[in-house]
């Protein structure tokens, strides 16, 4: 899996309820979910975020509240992969689920910057920093892990039987 | 090596003689819950998953509570999706208007979770039924459907933090000081991935209320679970709210802990967590020092603290009193069942005529979603779970988390207060 896009920057205990306000959940469309996406915390981002963009953020991101509209509406907004020193469970699972891309790093969230250009080689953990020339290695996810999101998320994998 | 508590539940629903921390299991789930806002999304899933019938419809439950009775046209639109569901699915436990109640509150006293249980809820505050000794917990919408059509989730094995309880709470203390202290000193990812297991004497001095409360917001402090050990108060419980046998799991001898605490009940103050992370805690003391913060809003109600205790416990602190002038007050008892017998028990009358007012229930203002929502630069002190920015509405309100006793007591007074000011 690689990708490539432009750095948009947060901060650490980014929660859901900044992600994709509760007001917002009287429906489950992914482009309106979009629409408002980070819009408590950022009401730059929707006009900004381009096809393909990288979030980077810091500890615990996601936390809070079990909606999947969180990453729905990120994934919606164009956002190609999410970089955060740490995930809050519910939303680390509900990534892998629906299919969008996330990586656990510490060290890459805090050397990169708002802007940044990033390179990523999710098959051999290899984040490239064009803006600074860096490299960050980041952990593979363990196989079974890797199923699920081999096989586009968890709906496909019990439709094609690999989880049963 | 000896495994938890939460381990032994997880490996006997694995089919596994033992795990261990980090490893990856399917797990047979004894019950899969959705609600207003979580399951229309888990349905589309689950009908992309090509799957025509639940695995089973008497372990899939559906409880309308976000935004309902509706809120608007899209909410009606959300619960009509529910509920032609599971009238197709011919799902046992569907509650809607009438019958519902806030899920978390409802399902515990509908007997729906025994002791030894494997549970999965689209609600992150599914961890709640860790108190009577279920291995629960929150999760997405795609695992919702994933349950619904296969009867298991993937989960990592959690590892584990103690803490061990002893001593008493003092009066007008409730399990609410407890968590939000112990948020406090942890932090808001301070249990991340981990269980939060609740051993020790100090739990006979816990009503199931307080332990309710209490693993309600283990997902505030990061944790995958939070979990009681099971004493004669969780069977009494579980004997008189369900027709199943409970199956009692204790953590081994030799079991590995990442950490124990040590909490003496008796050393628990008044509690509150400012905005906008529940681990910013103050103890009244501290807020005794501090310039008086006036509110305009209190809610009372929510999964957290919706229960009979909490109305008894708010409705004892406001007896023949007024509520401040400017104070909107709001009580939602959290079920049905909780509503009729606080009105039998003259505290919804207590409410009323203090100026508070009384709402069917519904989780409603607590995520922000109806029922009490904030103007800009208002305050609220909450007896809910989350005080995020704009959770309860503008994004430049604020949220005081706070027991039902403080709540009570900040809604005679108008600012944040101790129930001890005004008895």
């Amino acid at each position: 899996m690689e990708m490539k896009g432009k750095v948009i920057k947060y901060g650490d205990n980014v929660d859901t309820d900044v992600i994709i306000p509760a007001r917002y959940l009287n429906t489950s469309d992914h482009k309106e979910l979009a629409s408002h996406c980070m819009e408590d915390l950022d009401k730059t981002f929707t006009q900004r975020v381009q096809d393909g963009d990288i979030m980077v953020a810091g500890w615990n991101f996601g936390c809070g509240s079990s909606r999947e509209h969180a990453p729905i509406a990120i994934k919606a907004s164009g956002i190609s992969l999410v970089i955060a020193k740490s995930f809050a469970r519910i939303f680390y699972r509900n990534s892998i689920n629906i299919g969008l891309a996330i990586v656990e790093s510490p060290e890459a969230a805090d050397a990169i910057s708002e802007g940044d250009v990033i390179s990523v080689d999710l098959n051999n953990g290899i984040l490239h920093n064009e803006t600074t020339d860096e490299d960050y290695q980041v952990e593979p996810f363990p196989a079974f892990i890797q199923t699920i999101i081999a096989n586009g998320g968890l709906v496909e994998s019990i439709k094609n039987g690999s989880i049963q | 090596m000896g495994m938890t508590m939460t381990q032994k539940i997880l490996a006997a629903h694995a089919g596994l003689d033992s795990v261990e921390a980090g490893q990856l299991i399917l797990v047979n789930l004894d019950l899969v819950l959705g609600n207003d806002i979580t399951s229309p999304v888990a349905i589309k899933a689950f009908q992309n998953m090509g799957k025509k019938e639940v695995f089973d419809k008497q372990k899939v439950t559906m409880v309308m509570d976000h935004f309902a009775p509706n809120k608007d046209i899209k909410a009606a639109q959300q619960c009509m999706m529910c509920r032609d569901f599971c009238d197709i699915q011919d799902i046992t436990n569907f509650y809607d208007v009438g019958e519902m109640g806030i899920e978390h509150a409802l399902l515990p006293e509908k007997g729906l979770v025994v002791s030894g249980d494997a549970v999965i809820g689209a609600d992150s505050h599914t961890c709640t039924y860790g108190a009577l000794g279920a291995f629960s917990t929150g999760v997405g919408s795609t695992d919702m459907a994933c349950g619904m059509a296969i009867g298991k989730a993937w989960f990592k094995v959690p590892s584990a933090i103690k803490f061990v309880l002893k001593g008493k709470l003092h009066p007008y203390i409730s399990g609410k000081d407890v968590i939000l202290h112990i948020i406090g000193m942890i932090g808001v990812d301070g249990a991340l991935y981990k269980s939060m297991e609740f051993v020790g004497d100090g739990l006979a001095s816990l009503s199931m209320a307080d332990r309710l409360c209490m693993a309600n917001m283990a997902i505030e402090a990061g944790a995958k679970n939070g979990i009681f050990a099971v004493d004669e108060i969780t069977k009494a419980y579980v004997k008189e709210h369900s027709n199943r046998e409970p199956v009692v799991y204790e953590a081994d001898a030799d079991a590995v802990y990442e950490k124990v605490y040590e909490i003496d009940l008796s050393e628990i103050q008044h509690t509150v967590a400012f905005p906008h992370l529940p681990e910013n805690t103050h103890t009244m003391e501290e807020i005794r020092n501090m310039d008086e913060i006036k509110i305009q809003q209190v809610v009372i109600g929510s999964c957290t603290n919706g229960r009979l205790e909490d109305l008894k416990a708010a409705a004892e602190i406001m007896q023949g009193k007024k509520i401040a002038k400017h104070v909107r007050c709001i009580v939602i008892p959290a079920t049905q069942k909780i509503y009729l017998e606080a009105m039998e028990a003259g505290y919804l009358k207590t409410f009323i005529e203090c100026g508070a007012v009384v709402s069917t229930p519904t989780c409603g203002p607590c995520l922000g979603g109806y029922m009490g929502i904030l103007a800009e630069n208002e305050r609220a002190v909450a007896t809910t779970n989350r005080n995020f920015i704009g959770r309860m509405g503008h994004v430049d309100s604020e949220i005081y988390l706070a027991s039902p006793e403080v709540a009570a007591a900040s809604a005679i007074t108008g600012k944040i207060s101790a129930p001890e000011e005004v008895l």
